[in-house]
């Protein structure tokens, strides 16, 4: 139903069922929120969205007051003015007064706010609060003392990941946003997904940050300082470059890594191939014993720690491949670098990811010894973006850097990897010719594309049509497993990721992303499949020649050694 | 509390209910006289709720503790009433002489001591409570009397 509202003297469509803010958005108003999230449950707990309404006494929230017939809205009265300014005056009085300083300064909604309300000195001056900062987890920093409470972080981590790893603790001025007694996120149900980041608007959550190792690294002359980036990087940080988006500008990043001083330049999406070649295998080998299916993908480190903590009578149908990441490690330290004359010891593999979670997944997957590390450094995207500006490495005055046909060469398949759905699809591809010898009639399956939380297809492979789907978010994954053991569906290989629509919107991506983003990131990544020469992951030149030369047919003894990851069923409360 | 006396607690609530979580909780707090980490777990279990979120729960009610009470257990009422009738300097009183803090246990078990926000008996404050015993119109002298016969009791 249709209705009239009056916004500022003016008269306005509304439908029942929408929130003030739903209106307003759409005329294009502008209230200032903190705690609002697009998508999810509106909880009015910032206050910052206050807005006038005739013969309503007190200000309401916008982002979660239903409109109704013959409103009379004011947003910007002085009235509602002064008590915007007069909240964030108040959330600033016990806040730190380390802008400078602080991680996310130019990024942050308080910053902002404090700025758009022209607040010039510190009126209210709280109690100055000792915070533990919480950092004894290897991907995420927690700052309380920089916490305004907004619960942001908290929504995510129940609606989109679904591990509840955080909530508020305590009441009134005592509470937090906390773990329990305070142990901290390395001893909760965390996944490392780094989401809370994404949404936090202050700098209480961010990554933690390896930028001085790898500075370190880059000076110290004993050491050969290697790099890798994920499929997702050359998509996405033209972004902070002032480069058109949704555009791969994997040369111009190869020569801007080479320029940093990192030695040799490798491409994540190779491994990637690898682990399509191992994970093939894999699953023909399933099929053959008819056991472990459905096939479960474990490139996701979030997805893989989530089963470990909360599922892990599915730890079986994982597939035993490691990470594109750790065979790229793997392969650097046992063979490439040290076919090149380098001693594994002295090789530091830097690794780029638009994922926390992977600085993690590093740190436990190590070499025999247990203490050489595969991969020695993980930054996220953000973090690769500060260590090319602190060098002053100028985009605009690059010269792009040829692939190096010994070991950056791609498939499109690896590269499909960083979107939700492409990692199915690339291993699809390899799968159709082990079984049957031939390539698939239509590589692009249509069914496993765009920005959804879940997609199926059914695929036909020789005389067998097998049932496919990607999914992200873990509350999806749940959705799916409760109808596979209801036997409701019935799954021959499933791809998880945890973050929503994959690793586009990992938790180590730029900061304030949006949809569009996004869709431009996605963009990039199916471009450069429409483009690319190489398709498939067993065509990629230096797959074939490695399997030659170095490894022996996919998935024998030898290279379940090398490229696979021994699972242990970990013990769970 | 053994794991039985736990089941048997939780056997009277739903299962995967959100809805018992508070009850059981109580009931629990009335066993023992607090709550574990390990209880929370498999509470949380019990009734499919993270146990960040039961903590959570938990810690927003003054009427749960995380440690064990002392063999005497205070309540002192400091509610708008019994505030204006002088029970902070009871309070400060009793944080001195049985070397407790509010909320806390001395570190001989002895005694502990909660803070209410009203015990619905403001016609009579202050108010103290001391295990099941009700203590009103509680004077400085009648607090006196009070903490020489507990820590007599307790040499």
């Amino acid at each position: 139903m249709q209705f009239d509202v009056d916004i500022n003297n003016q008269l306005v469509t509304a439908k029942r069922g929408e929130t003030i803010k739903n209106v307003l958005d759409r005329i294009g108003i502008h209230v200032p929120t903190l705690c609002y999230l697009p998508g999810f449950s509106p909880t009015g707990g910032c206050r910052m969205c206050v807005v006038e309404v005739d013969g309503i006494s007190e200000l309401v929230p916008s982002c979660s007051h239903p409109v109704t017939e013959w409103m009379k809205i004011k947003t910007h009265s002085p009235r509602v003015l002064k008590a915007r300014k007069v909240l964030v005056e108040l959330l600033l009085a016990s806040h730190p007064e380390d802008c400078l300083y602080c991680e996310r300064s130019g990024l942050c909604g308080l910053q902002d706010l404090a700025g758009e309300m022209n607040i010039r000195e510190r009126k209210y001056h709280g109690k100055r609060q000792n915070l533990q900062i919480d950092k004894a987890c290897q991907s995420i920093v927690r700052d309380p003392a920089k916490c305004i409470l907004c619960g942001r972080c908290i929504r995510v981590c129940d609606e989109v990941i679904g591990v509840s790893a955080i909530d508020m603790i305590g009441r009134g001025s005592e509470t937090r946003i906390g773990t329990t007694h305070n142990k901290g996120l390395n001893a909760q149900t965390c996944i490392r997904c780094g989401q809370c980041i994404m949404v936090c608007p202050t700098g209480a959550l961010t990554e933690k940050s390896n930028i001085q190792a790898v500075l370190n690294a880059l000076n110290n002359p004993e050491l050969f300082p290697v790099i890798q980036f994920s499929p997702t990087v050359p998509a996405s940080i033209g972004e902070d470059f002032n480069i058109r988006a949704s555009k791969d500008i994997l040369n111009l990043l190869r020569a801007a890594l080479k320029k940093i001083g990192f030695r040799q330049v490798f491409d994540t999406s190779m491994a990637a191939d690898f682990t399509i070649m191992e994970e093939a295998a894999d699953f023909i080998e399933r099929l053959g014993k008819h056991e472990k299916l459905p096939m479960i993908t474990s490139c996701c480190p979030s997805w893989v720690s989530y089963l470990e903590t909360f599922n892990p009578k599915l730890l079986p149908n994982l597939s035993t491949p490691a990470s594109p990441q750790q065979i790229m490690g793997r392969l650097i330290k046992n063979y490439i670098s040290t076919s090149a004359g380098q001693k594994a010891e002295n090789v530091f593999v830097v690794s780029v990811m638009p994922c926390t979670a992977k600085k993690q997944e590093a740190f436990l997957d190590r070499m025999k010894d247990e203490t050489t590390m595969n991969v020695d450094a993980v930054i996220t995207t953000r973090e690769l973006v500060r260590i090319i500006r602190l060098l002053g490495v100028d985009f605009s005055s690059l010269e792009p850097e040829p692939i190096d046909p010994h070991y950056s060469m791609r498939s499109s398949s690896g590269n499909l990897f960083g979107i939700s759905g492409g990692h199915l699809e690339g291993l699809l591809r390899t799968i159709h010719f082990m079984m049957t010898g031939q390539e698939m009639s239509m590589l692009k399956i249509n069914d496993l594309r765009g920005l959804k939380n879940r997609k199926e297809a059914r695929v036909r492979i020789g005389k067998t049509t097998f049932k496919v789907a990607a999914i992200s978010g873990i509350p999806n994954v749940k959705a799916l497993i409760d109808d596979i053991e209801a036997q409701r569906e019935e799954f021959s290989i499933i791809e998880v990721m945890a973050c929503s629509n994959g690793c586009i919107n990992g938790g180590g991506q730029k900061l304030n992303s949006d949809e569009k983003n996004l869709k431009a990131r996605m963009k990039a990544l199916y471009d450069v499949d429409d483009e690319e020469m190489i398709k498939v992951a067993h065509k990629n030149p230096v797959v074939v020649d490695l399997y030659d030369k170095f490894l022996a047919k996919p998935g024998s003894e030898r290279n379940r050694e090398l490229l696979h990851i021994q699972r242990k069923t970990p013990d769970t409360l | 509390m053994t794991k039985e006396q736990l089941e048997n607690i939780l056997s009277k609530y739903p299962e995967n209910k959100k809805d018992g979580l508070l009850p059981i909780l109580q009931e629990i707090q009335h066993f023992q006289g607090h709550l574990t980490d390990e209880l929370l777990t498999m509470v949380g279990k019990y009734l499919n709720i993270p146990l960040n979120k039961v903590y959570g729960v938990a810690t927003f009610y003054d009427q749960f503790r995380f440690h064990p009470q002392g063999v005497y257990h205070i309540r002192i009422c400091r509610g708008t009433a019994c505030h204006l009738a002088g029970s902070s300097t009871f309070l400060e009183e009793l944080e001195k002489q049985l070397k407790v803090k509010a909320g806390g246990t001395s570190k001989d078990r002895k005694f502990s001591l909660e803070i209410v926000n009203c015990m619905g008996a403001c016609d009579s404050s202050p108010v103290v409570q001391l295990n099941e015993s009700f203590y009103s119109n509680v004077t400085p002298a009648g607090l006196d009397r009070l903490i020489r016969t507990l820590k007599e009791k307790t040499e």
